[in-house]
């Protein structure tokens, strides 16, 4: 098995903790006051998660801000603008929620919510978010590798992929009255990608659970690919032989393909991945190759053809 | 004075109200930069407001004539230039956003866009074939132009509309409801000047007919 290195931060980027928590602190506060103008009450009972430690797989660059990180969303189930996941997910009861665990393991099972945010030490990942559609943001995650999940529940010889299904309820997601997707939505990765250290069981943001609308209680955040591969409010992790084939492969089959790696050098067919624009910024910036995670993911696609397995 | 006819006074009032709410899109847009409040990607959504109104008025524009005939307001016809410039001018706002904010004069870019992204290609078509149209829009080159040449000259905002709905269409990740919403309109209003063709044919066809039965 290979071992995983974690590429080295240089002493003098890292910030100061003292500093980096006033930081946080104003950007809170800043945070809160706006948005407590103009937000129901019950929207902004987000509940701090204790003991979070910080993890070595963090970047060092800047955090987009919390009121942007939760006010610019893409969530189908509640709307196809960015801003109507905030208004919208007033109706998501994300208590009691189960996960199933099921298909090719030796130890099916449904996990509750709350078992799950004790599962294993909770960290904090500071990611990159790479948005198909050209926009990136860094976010503070919160959550710990899916592989302790995946450990526990002891795949078969046949599991060769894993299928995430996100929850299916018009009543709760009102944006899934609309068949703009093929609901539930359904998002996959390959056995060795889910069980990849960057690949983060997520439960938090900003030190605290899930916004509604970041996808709680529970999603995957897969850093080096585009956002939509991060399935959000997930109900089910299925543990499969064949690909699966996810909402927006079905949706548009020769724009979103099962890998969806960040690549310059693949475009979208109708727009171009060379650059994005990072939330907050003027100019565009250069597109990283596995959106700056080459050294830790490339060896997972050696000898394929990205230009092929988009 | 009646409603289908009004002075000369009153519709230097009418003018100035519609040349007023003309501007109100572009006030919303400065007065929520002034506050910060276009959100967290502010390009994008000066991007996509000004190219909803630049349609907007473009299917405005090409609503007066249709109007006219079911109202029998022959004045609309005189706020036709003004509103068909308010569509060239949020175009304009459109692609230089576009063009400075968004690329930042990237020609690189921009060159490469135009070229091998069908909906940047359309889009720009578009708006090229609006310039024409925004230069001969005053009175002298209608008269330079002569009233049939100037009308043919004209008859680009179809081509136009059509492809600015198209740029729409083509661009949204998933969701058509609202680029469809103005192809509806569109082909409603391009299919009422079908239907007036028809029954202007109709008429002139059966006009010359009782000539003939007269004469004969």
């Amino acid at each position: 098995m290979k071992t995983y290195k974690p590429q080295a931060i240089p002493a003098s980027e890292i910030t100061p903790q003292a500093l980096f928590n006033a930081r946080r602190k104003f950007m809170q506060m800043a945070g809160g006051v706006s948005l407590a103008a103009i937000w129901p009450q019950a929207l902004w009972a987000a509940d701090k998660l204790a003991e979070v430690k910080k993890s070595a797989y963090s970047s060092a660059e800047e955090l987009t801000p919390l009121k942007d990180v939760s006010r610019y969303n893409n969530f189908y189930e509640f709307g196809t603008s960015k801003d109507e996941p905030a208004i919208n997910v007033g109706s998501l009861r994300t208590r009691p929620w189960t996960v199933t665990i099921e298909g090719e393991v030796k130890k099916p099972k449904v996990f509750d919510i709350d078992d799950l945010l004790k599962m294993a030490p909770l960290e904090e990942r500071v990611y990159r978010l790479r948005c198909v559609e050209a926009w990136s943001m860094v976010v503070p995650w919160v959550g710990y590798s899916l592989a302790e999940l995946i450990k526990r529940v002891e795949p078969t010889g046949n599991a060769k992929f894993v299928e995430f299904v996100s929850l299916h309820d018009p009543e709760q997601m009102p944006g899934q009255k609309a068949a703009v997707l093929e609901w539930p939505y359904r998002e996959g990765l390959r056995l060795d990608e889910a069980m990849h250290p960057l690949t983060l069981l997520t439960l938090g943001l900003y030190g605290e659970v899930l916004p509604n609308q970041n996808g709680a209680p529970v999603r995957i955040v897969t850093p080096w690919k585009y956002g939509f591969k991060s399935a959000k409010s997930i109900v089910k992790i299925r543990f499969v032989e064949q690909q699966p084939v996810t909402s927006w492969m079905k949706a548009g089959p020769g724009e979103y393909g099962f890998y969806a790696n960040v690549n310059p050098e693949v475009d979208h067919p109708r727009w171009s991945q060379a650059k994005e624009r990072r939330i907050g910024e003027f100019l565009k910036r250069k597109t990283l190759m596995f959106n700056g995670y080459a050294d830790e993911v490339a060896a997972l696609y050696t000898g394929m053809d990205l230009k092929r397995n988009f | 004075m009646t409603i289908k006819n009004l002075d000369n006074r009153v519709l230097g009032w009418v003018k100035a109200a519609v040349f007023l709410i003309a501007l109100l899109p572009l006030a919303k847009l400065a007065a929520a930069a002034y506050a910060d409040d276009l959100g967290a990607n502010p390009i994008e959504k000066i991007t996509h407001v000004t190219g909803y109104w630049a349609l907007t008025f473009l299917l405005i524009t090409l609503a007066v004539t249709p109007l006219r005939r079911l109202s029998g307001w022959l004045w609309l016809m005189r706020l036709r230039r003004m509103l068909g410039l308010f569509a060239f001018f949020y175009a304009v706002l459109h692609f230089s956003t576009y063009l400075v904010l968004d690329q930042f004069f990237d020609w690189d870019a921009i060159d490469k866009d135009i070229v091998k992204r069908p909906y940047i290609t359309i889009g720009f078509s578009a708006f090229i074939l609006l310039i024409p149209l925004a230069l001969t829009s005053n009175d002298a080159m209608i008269q330079r132009l002569g009233g049939k040449r100037w009308r043919a000259l004209h008859s680009l905002i179809y081509p136009c509309a059509i492809a600015g709905v198209v740029h729409f269409c083509w661009l949204v990740k998933k969701d058509l409801t609202r680029p469809f919403m103005f192809a509806a309109l569109l082909g409603l209003l391009l299919g009422l000047r079908m239907a007036y063709r028809f029954i202007n044919s109709r008429k002139r066809k059966q006009a010359v007919h009782e000539i003939k039965q007269k004469t004969a």
